[in-house]
C-alpha cells in the first residue's frame, strides 16, 4: 500500500517533469523562429552599427566606434530623407486623424447608408499599396500625351497644370501626403466609429435634457469620452508615418533618392540593397537613429496624453 | 393671456428653426460623407475604366474621358502574355498559403503551451514574448537579410517564408481565446485518457475557430500585400510576388507607356483581396480593430 503510494508520487513527479518538457516542445517552433529572426537580429543590428568599414563579402571590419552614425548624419541623402519623413509626419498625422474624426462623427449621426459607407471607407485597407499607388500615379502624372485627370480638374477651376510625379518638390510632397492619408484612413475610421458607438447613450440623454448645444455636447462629452482612442491613433499614426516607405515607392518608383522623395526607412533599404546597397553598417546606424526618434516622440506623446486624456 | 400666446408662437418658431437646422446639418453630413466615398472609390473606378480602354484610344485622349463606349478585354490578355503576371500570382499564392499554414501551426502550439500547460517560467517567458511585440520590423530586417543571404536562401521560397511564420501578437490573441475554454473540459478529457495534442486538435481548435479564421484572414491580407521583404530577398523574376511584379511592370514591362495593360494587371492583383473582403467583411473589420495596423 505504502509502496504503491510512493510509486504514484514518483510517477506524478516524473510526469510533471515530463509535462514541463512537453510544454517546451510545444513552444520550440515559436522560440526557434523568434530567436533566429527577431532576438538575434535585434542584438546584431547594434553590433553592426558600431563596426566600422564592415565588408559583407569578407565579413571583416577595421574597428568599432561611432563612425557609421557620423557618416549617416552627414549624408545629404539621409538628411533629405529625414526632412521628407518629418514633413510627411507633421502633415499626415493631424490631418488624417482630424478628417477621420469628422467622418466618424458624421457616420455615427446617420442611420441609412451607414453600413454601406463603412464598407466603402474600409476598402483601401485590403488593397495592395503598390498596385493602387500606380493608379494614383496615373491620376496625377503629366505626360506628353495627357496632363492627367487631376490636372484636368485643376484646369477646370482655372489653375495651370503641374507635374505631380516628376515636378516640383511641393507637388510631389502633396501627392505623397494625399496617398498616405488615403491609405491610413480606413484603420482610423474603424477605430473611431467603434469608440463613438461605445459612448454611453445616457450622457447624451442627460445633455439633451439640459438643452446643451450639439457643439458643446461634442466638445464636453464625446471628445473626452473617446480621447483615449484618439491618442492611441495619434501614437500609432506617428509610428506608422515615420516608417513610411512603400507609399513613396508606389508613387515615385524604386529610385527614391533620384526623385528626392526618399524616407528614412527607404534610406535604410537603399543602404542595404540595390544599386547603392551593400552597407549593412550604415543601414543599421540609420535604422537605430530612426527608432531613437520614434521612441522619443512616442514617449513625448505618452507624457502629453497622461495630462490631457480623460480615462 | 397675450403673453402666453406669444410664447406659443415662439415655441412653434423654435421647433421649425430646429427642424430646418437639423435638415441642413444632415445634408451637410451626407455631402461630406459622399465626398469621401468618392475619393475612396474613384481610384478603383479609374483603374477598371482604364483597364478596358484600348491602348490606342487611351493614348489618343489628351483630355481623359470618364467612360468608354467600346470596352476591350485585350489588356487583360496582354497583362498575362507580355509579362509573367500568372507566375507572380502563383508565387504569391504559394507564399501566402504556406506562410499562413506554417504560422497557424506554430502559433497554435505556442498558444496552447501558454494557455493550458504548466511549466516553470511560463509567466516570464510569456512576458518576454510580449515584449518582442515592440520590436519594429525595420530593425531586424537588416540582419535577416544578411542571414538569408549567407544561407544562400535568396530567391527561394524558404527565404521568403521563414522569417514571417511567427507572430507574437497572434500567439497572444489565441492564448487569450484558449484560456476562455473551461478547465473542466480539459480534466474530463484527461480522465478519458485523451492526449494533450488530441485535446488541442479535437477540442480547443474547433472551439477557437472564429479567432483562427480572423487570424488567417489578416495574415492572408498581410502576405498578399507584402513588399519590402520579398523585394530584398528576390531579384529573380521567377520568385517575384505581386507587389514586386507590379513594380517591375511599372519600371520595365509593357514598354512603360502601355498604361491600360498596367491597369489590367492592377485589377487582377487587387480583385482577390477585395472579394475576400466582401465575403468576410464583418470578420475582417472586427479583426483589424482588435489589432490590425497599417500605416
Amino acid at each position: 500500500m505504502k509502496q504503491n503510494r510512493e510509486n504514484s508520487a514518483s510517477k506524478h513527479k516524473s510526469e510533471k517533469k515530463y509535462g514541463s518538457l512537453k510544454a517546451w516542445l510545444y513552444l520550440l517552433p515559436a522560440l526557434l523562429f523568434l530567436g533566429v529572426f527577431m532576438v538575434y537580429p535585434l542584438v546584431d543590428v547594434f553590433i553592426y552599427s558600431f563596426e566600422e568599414g564592415y565588408n559583407s563579402a569578407s565579413q571583416t571590419y577595421f574597428g568599432t566606434g561611432l563612425y557609421n552614425y557620423s557618416y549617416v548624419l552627414h549624408d545629404p541623402y539621409f538628411l533629405q530623407a529625414v526632412k521628407n519623413t518629418f514633413i510627411l509626419v507633421i502633415i499626415t498625422v493631424p490631418l488624417s486623424t482630424g478628417i477621420a474624426l469628422l467622418i466618424s462623427v458624421g457616420l455615427h449621426s446617420i442611420t441609412p447608408l451607414r453600413n454601406f459607407l463603412q464598407t466603402v471607407y474600409f476598402l483601401p485597407y485590403v488593397t495592395n499599396t503598390l498596385a493602387i499607388g500606380l493608379v494614383f500615379m496615373i491620376l496625377f502624372k503629366k505626360t506628353a500625351y495627357s496632363d492627367g485627370l487631376i490636372n484636368l480638374l485643376i484646369n477646370w477651376f482655372g489653375g495651370s497644370s503641374v507635374d505631380f510625379i516628376d515636378g516640383p518638390y511641393w507637388a510631389k510632397m502633396f501627392v505623397l501626403c494625399f496617398y498616405t492619408i488615403w491609405v491610413v484612413m480606413p484603420f482610423k475610421i474603424l477605430i473611431l466609429t467603434g469608440a463613438l458607438a461605445s459612448v454611453n447613450q445616457q450622457y447624451y440623454n442627460a445633455a439633451r435634457v439640459d438643452g446643451t448645444s450639439r457643439l458643446r455636447t461634442f466638445l464636453r462629452i464625446t471628445l473626452p469620452m473617446i480621447s483615449p482612442m484618439i491618442f492611441y491613433l495619434i501614437i500609432t499614426g506617428f509610428i506608422g508615418a515615420f516608417k513610411a516607405y512603400s507609399d513613396a515607392v508606389a508613387l515615385f518608383g524604386t529610385d527614391l533618392n533620384a526623385a528626392g522623395m526618399n524616407t528614412i526607412v527607404g534610406y535604410v533599404y537603399d543602404m542595404l540593397y540595390g544599386d547603392s546597397g551593400g552597407y549593412p553598417s550604415y543601414a543599421s546606424a540609420a535604422a537605430i537613429l530612426l527608432f531613437t526618434i520614434v521612441l522619443t516622440i512616442t514617449c513625448i506623446n505618452l507624457l502629453v496624453s497622461r495630462k490631457k486624456v480623460h480615462y | 393671456m397675450e403673453n402666453k400666446l406669444d410664447a406659443k408662437t415662439d415655441y412653434g418658431k423654435i421647433e421649425k428653426k430646429a427642424a430646418v437646422r437639423k435638415r441642413v446639418v444632415s445634408t451637410v453630413t451626407y455631402l461630406f460623407l459622399s465626398l469621401w466615398a468618392i475619393v475612396v472609390l474613384f481610384p478603383f473606378y479609374w483603374m477598371v475604366l482604364t483597364s478596358v480602354k484600348s491602348y490606342g484610344a487611351y493614348n489618343a485622349e489628351y483630355i481623359p474621358k470618364f467612360f468608354t463606349l467600346s470596352p476591350t478585354g485585350q489588356n487583360y490578355v496582354d497583362a498575362f502574355s507580355a509579362v509573367p503576371l500568372g507566375r507572380y500570382l502563383l508565387n504569391t499564392t504559394i507564399f501566402t498559403v504556406v506562410t499562413t499554414a506554417l504560422m497557424l501551426i506554430v502559433i497554435t502550439l505556442a498558444a496552447f503551451a501558454f494557455a493550458r500547460l504548466e511549466f516553470r517560467g511560463r509567466n516570464i517567458v510569456f512576458v518576454l514574448f510580449l515584449s518582442l511585440m515592440m520590436i519594429p520590423n525595420e530593425l531586424v530586417i537588416i540582419t535577416n537579410f544578411v542571414t538569408v543571404t549567407e544561407l544562400n536562401m535568396r530567391n527561394t521560397f524558404s527565404g521568403l517564408i521563414l522569417p514571417s511564420v511567427t507572430s507574437v501578437f497572434y500567439i497572444y490573441l489565441l492564448k487569450e481565446n484558449f484560456e476562455q475554454i473551461p478547465d473542466s473540459l480539459y480534466y474530463a478529457a484527461k480522465v478519458d485518457g485523451t492526449s494533450d495534442l488530441k485535446y488541442l486538435l479535437k477540442v480547443m481548435v474547433p472551439i477557437s475557430k472564429p479567432t483562427l479564421i480572423t487570424i488567417t484572414i489578416l495574415k492572408v491580407i498581410e502576405c498578399w500585400n507584402s513588399y519590402v521583404w520579398p523585394r530584398l530577398i528576390t531579384d529573380d523574376e521567377n520568385y517575384y510576388l505581386v507587389s514586386n511584379g507590379i513594380q517591375e511592370i511599372r519600371e520595365n514591362g509593357f514598354g512603360r507607356e502601355n498604361i491600360p495593360a498596367m491597369m489590367a494587371a492592377v485589377v487582377v492583383i487587387s480583385t482577390p483581396l477585395i472579394i475576400l473582403f466582401l465575403i468576410f467583411r464583418k470578420k475582417i473589420m472586427a479583426g483589424v480593430s482588435r489589432g490590425g495596423m497599417k500605416g
